[in-house]
């Protein structure tokens, strides 16, 4: 961490402490300085504290971020078995807050819910309600949300045995109490409730959505998940810190090299070590070409949707060049797992710097033609044009980032608000719409992916031709195999790393980039053991899909569709 | 090189001879080797329309994670899975005959999928694709269906996380394999978990 760095986040932390002097709340929260500033505070004082941090000018945390559920029943040292860890971001300072509300032993672990205050808090706390068995009085609807319904237990509480699994049948499916009666009214014919998906076409698989029709526009909604929550977190807890590099791969699958990337970021940080120059423009260059892959798959798959197939194959021939690409890498098309800590799992190989050529070349021929075929399509633009519509209020309440945020007229981008690797040095710019709507989120992606394009030409030419891409701390990264043959000292750092895996100190961290939705953040917590005591990320679609159906009401059905999919839900990153 | 062109050397070679021995595959025609240019062939009924029926498969993808994804490089123009007559992919189960689970099933999936098997017409096959669906993968846990063999039967399983698009295409031909050799594959655990649904 850089000595700038630390200065900035005290000063930022004090100014909170000041803040909070002058205010009632004065003798009810402490203000810590960890790697973000920190706030904890009592369920008691929770909601009052919300507001503050809300509406205060000076603090101005309007976008919810994440809500992490911590069970401190194997840690050492702590005051109460369960914590409610919440990260918050105050978009017009462009800072990130910590609060843990810490939650008293002796009675069932509970809240009350923060709805009000920020409405994207609404799925956070029934997660939270679903896998640690936090109470939200208050909560409009505390129902489970990833596990299914004949369910028993808290899976992420630490007494939760990893593969214990309760039977579920079709007739244990809990649909919402207004979908089981129909509604008359006088003088108006009767609204019926249809149920579309778990498996559907345009719900991609597997969201389930419920939504009551009058005529073909949808009065009430409301949508289900679970179906792919495949226990990320709990898998995290389990396994070292170097084996939950898949495990982030298959988050967001059709972008894996930034989840990857994202990772093993946040592990670093708490290692403290630094990756070499080389090692950090690989990740670049292929997250950047992960980008592009993310928004011609989203694309693709939504013209698909709304009955234009032809742009589909169209989008899918750049993917196969860079599927290419990232098999020449790493033996992986799809879920590469390429990033270690502290570097990289191998070198690129020698022709990398003229295949990323090659595909500068040929991808923006493709962008061209899905340009010319659709950005001026008169049946686009009447499908998109004008649909799911959000405003920029609606985007910051209900937590969005990323291009759906952009699209809203807010020019939050990570690589620009705070911008890691080598993105202050290249010349690029945030793509940014106003209207909001679907035609906005296409507009903006498409530009994102040229933009993609110019940072990657950039890097490569500052690329180095030779040099180490991981770190040469052999605490953390596999010395060379050569060096482990002939070297007594190499062969032991060899076999610790192999047996024992990467001790990171005790400690937590919040560390964030720029997913392809959005902001993709990890909030790991270390107990110095084998593996992450806790791990949350930060899902940047689970917000999105959280308001998905209060975007629909009062469109028609058709145009569900197409908003669906161009919020670009990912279900292993929304359910993890 | 052996001669296939002409009829009869399938059935001098043994080695071509299908595997259950209820069936075979179709011989080719070769109007010149018949000598008298008529245009016929003898075969059994049910050969014939399970080389129909091997050439024609209409999968339904029940693609839920990172194998769809691959599962549409498939289908795409790069990869063509038309050239294995296999390409008309639907949505509806009732109009499909293959059943491709591509992706982790859970535990709240797991009903939705044996009622999409069961609303398939026979005969009806099932490949499984990926790790997650053949066995649950890495994903040993509390919500993970392991594997989707306990609810329906399945024919193929591809390994891979996910497959690359090759040993999906690998795994169609095996399957196309069995269809004309007319080979079962129902096993007893999926059966027994079914009826319990």
């Amino acid at each position: 961490m850089s000595s700038v760095e630390t200065v900035s986040l005290s000063k930022s932390a004090q100014r909170l402490r000041d803040r909070f002097s002058g205010s009632p709340l004065s003798e009810r929260v402490e203000v810590f300085d960890l790697d973000l500033p920190t706030i904890e505070t009592s369920p008691a004082d929770w909601i009052a504290v919300a507001r503050f941090l809300r509406d205060d000018p000076e603090c101005g945390f309007d976008l919810f971020l994440d809500l992490a559920g911590v069970d401190n029943l194997k840690r050492r040292g702590r005051a109460a078995r369960f914590e409610a860890v919440f990260h918050l971001l105050s978009l017009s300072r462009g800072e990130h807050l910590r609060v843990k509300v810490i939650l008293p032993d002796g009675t069932p672990p509970g809240l009350p819910t923060v709805c009000e205050v920020w409405p994207a808090a609404n799925w956070f706390e029934r997660e939270a309600f679903d896998l640690f068995g936090f109470d939200f009085p208050g909560h409009p609807n505390l129902r489970r949300l990833l596990c299914h319904d004949a369910f028993v237990g808290n899976p992420l509480r630490k007494d939760y045995a990893p593969g214990q699994r309760w039977f579920f049948a079709e007739e244990d499916l809990r649909m919402p109490d207004w979908a089981a009666n129909s509604e008359e009214r006088a003088g108006h014919f009767e609204t019926q409730t249809i149920s579309i998906g778990p498996s559907h076409p345009a719900t991609h698989g597997i969201i389930h959505l419920i939504a009551r029709l009058d005529g073909e526009k949808i009065a009430r909604a409301e949508t289900q998940i679970g179906y792919m929550h495949r226990c990320f977190e709990k898998m995290a807890e389990t396994h070292t810190w170097n084996q939950v590099i898949p495990f982030c791969d298959r988050l967001n699958y059709v972008s894996a090299m930034i989840n990857g990337v994202g990772y093993v970021r946040t592990v670093e940080k708490m290692l403290g070590i630094e990756v070499p120059d080389r090692g950090r423009l690989v990740r670049t260059i292929l997250s950047e070409f992960s980008r592009i892959m993310d928004h011609c798959v989203n694309i693709g798959a939504n013209l698909v949707d709304i009955g234009g197939l032809t742009n589909f194959w169209y989008l899918y021939q750049p993917r196969e060049g860079i599927y290419g690409l990232l098999e020449a890498c790493c033996g992986a098309r799809l879920t590469v797992s390429y990033v270690r800590v502290g570097g990289l799992a191998i070198d690129v190989p020698e022709d990398f710097v003229p295949r990323c050529r090659a595909l500068l070349e040929s991808i923006p021929k493709f962008l061209d033609d899905v340009d010319r075929l659709v950005t001026r399509n008169r049946i686009v633009r009447n499908r998109f044009a004008g649909t799911g519509t959000v405003t920029r209020d609606q985007a910051v309440a209900w937590g969005f980032t990323g291009p759906v945020l952009r699209s809203t007229g807010v020019p939050y981008d990570v690589r620009r608000a705070r911008p890691y690797d080598f993105y202050d040095r290249f010349d690029w710019d945030v793509a940014i719409a106003t209207d909001g709507d679907n035609y906005a989120r296409y507009l903006v992606r498409m530009e994102e992916m040229r933009q993609s394009l110019k940072i990657i030409r950039q890097a490569l030419d500052v690329f180095p031709a030779s040099g180490p891409v991981s770190s040469d701390d052999w605490h953390v990264v596999l010395p060379p195999k050569d060096a482990v043959y002939h070297d007594m000292e190499s062969l032991i750092f060899h076999f610790k790393l192999i047996m024992e895996g990467i001790r990171v100190p005790s400690g937590e961290r919040y560390e964030w980039i720029e997913g392809a939705n959005g902001e993709l953040g990890f909030y790991a917590i270390s107990e110095a053991g084998p593996g992450p005591y806790r791990l949350k990320p930060r899902p940047p679609c689970f917000p999105m899909m959280a308001a998905y159906e209060k975007i629909i009401v009062g469109g028609s059905i058709s145009d569900a569709v197409a908003t669906l999919g161009s919020l670009n839900i990912i279900a292993g990153e929304l359910e993890r | 090189m052996k001669d296939f062109t002409r009829a009869g050397s399938l059935w001098e070679n043994p080695r071509s001879m299908p595997l259950s021995g209820k069936g075979n595959v179709l011989p080719a025609y070769d109007p010149k080797a018949a000598g008298g240019g008529a245009d016929f062939f003898t075969t059994r009924l049910e050969t014939m329309v399970a080389w129909a029926r091997s050439n024609s498969l209409w999968p339904l993808p029940f693609a839920t994670a990172c194998c769809g994804i691959e599962f549409m490089s498939v289908v795409s123009s790069h990869y063509d899975l038309a050239r294995f007559g296999a390409e008309v992919v639907r949505f509806s189960p009732r109009q499909a005959d293959l059943l491709i689970v591509a992706g982790t099933v859970v535990d709240k999936l797991a009903p939705t999928l044996r009622r999409i098997y069961d609303q398939m017409p026979e005969p009806k096959w099932v490949i499984s694709m990926g790790v997650c669906a053949s066995s649950g993968g890495f994903y040993r846990a509390y919500h993970v269906t392991q594997g989707i063999d306990e609810v329906v039967p399945v024919d193929v399983y591809v390994p891979g996380c996910p497959p690359t698009p090759e040993e999906l295409m690998f795994g169609i031909l095996e399957l196309q394999r069995k269809i004309r050799s007319g080979e079962k594959s129902r096993d007893e655990r999926s059966a027994a978990r079914a009826a319990a649904l």
